[in-house]
């Protein structure tokens, strides 16, 4: 199952170099993930609630609020299709997806889930606008 | 570990080279929304995700993903062995764009679709390919996942 495990592999050494190449502008939280922040709070009463601006990974300005990562840990996802799950999370930021937020990525999981793997994965290097990113393998 | 990446890269990519029988085409690529100016109404958009088995909608093509996302739905379904599916770009085609997210009422692209029904986005496929539901879903469309043979090749030795 080697080829199995390639995805999953090409996706965090991707994501840990795309990181670190825009680490210069994670410390500061912007008004658009506040906003994601208390209303996923406020919809889902999260008992964990990580959220990762990855906007500086893509073609935007620095401080840009274009590309979050978040994982929502609550109890509300017992018994819901993954589906479903995103539903949730995409209803209580329908404005934000609606203006500023281009990218989401989402890990939806109950509390029991969280526990197996209780971390905030990486998410695959940007392919487009930016050519410095473009001819990696 | 860079040599791991590399490694992991290359294996991806000549095992999609490989998969595309030799010829240009691209898998089963088809352009939406070109001439009449439309395409993107409820019911040709129905038409349209019920037209073939597996449909994606993405940013860029499956040969040249302009998204890191959209390029994981192609690599997942490389793995997988799919080549026999539509994909559509959005960039090509602003009312498509909108058409398929009010459609699906999902507000991201890409977007996957499995005989005629939407099944989610990136992270969705990801997690069905990581739990092994890609494999038993593509089993009810009749394609069997190539995961399925090479797992069976490991297990013979």
């Amino acid at each position: 199952m080697l080829s199995g495990q390639l995805v999953g592999r090409l996706f965090s050494m991707a994501g840990r170099v795309c990181l670190s190449r825009s680490s210069a502008g994670l410390g500061t939280i912007g008004p658009v993930e506040a906003a994601i922040r208390m209303k996923l709070e406020q919809a889902l009463n999260p008992e964990v609630l990580e959220l990762r601006n990855e906007s500086g990974g893509h073609a935007v300005p620095p401080g840009s609020e274009t590309h979050f990562r978040v994982a929502v840990v609550s109890s509300r996802f017992e018994g819901l299709s993954a589906l479903q799950r995103h539903r949730l999370v995409h209803a209580a930021l329908s404005e934000e997806l609606a203006g500023p937020v281009h990218a989401l990525a989402i890990q939806a999981r109950t509390p029991a889930q969280w526990k197996e793997n209780p971390q905030l994965d990486m998410s695959p290097p940007c392919l487009g606008g930016s050519k410095k990113t473009r001819g990696t393998p | 570990m860079s040599g791991s990446l590399s490694r992991a890269a290359a294996a991806v990519l000549r095992w999609g080279r490989g998969a595309g029988g030799g010829g240009l085409r691209g898998p089963g690529v088809r352009t939406a929304g070109s001439g009449g100016g439309g395409g993107s109404s409820g019911e040709q958009l129905d038409a349209l995700v019920k037209k073939d088995k597996v449909v994606v909608f993405l940013k860029g093509t499956p040969e040249q993903p302009l998204c890191g996302f959209s390029n994981a739905v192609v690599q997942i379904l490389r793995l997988h062995g799919v080549r026999d599916y539509a994909a559509y770009n959005v960039l090509d085609d602003p009312q498509l764009r909108q058409g398929i997210k009010d459609y699906s009422n999902w507000p991201t692209i890409p977007q996957v679709y499995l005989n005629g029904e939407f099944v989610g986005g990136c992270d969705i496929l990801l997690q069905m390919h990581q739990n092994g539901d890609l494999v038993e879903e593509l089993k009810k469309l009749g394609i069997r996942s190539a995961l399925l043979d090479e797992k069976k090749d490991q297990d013979s030795k």
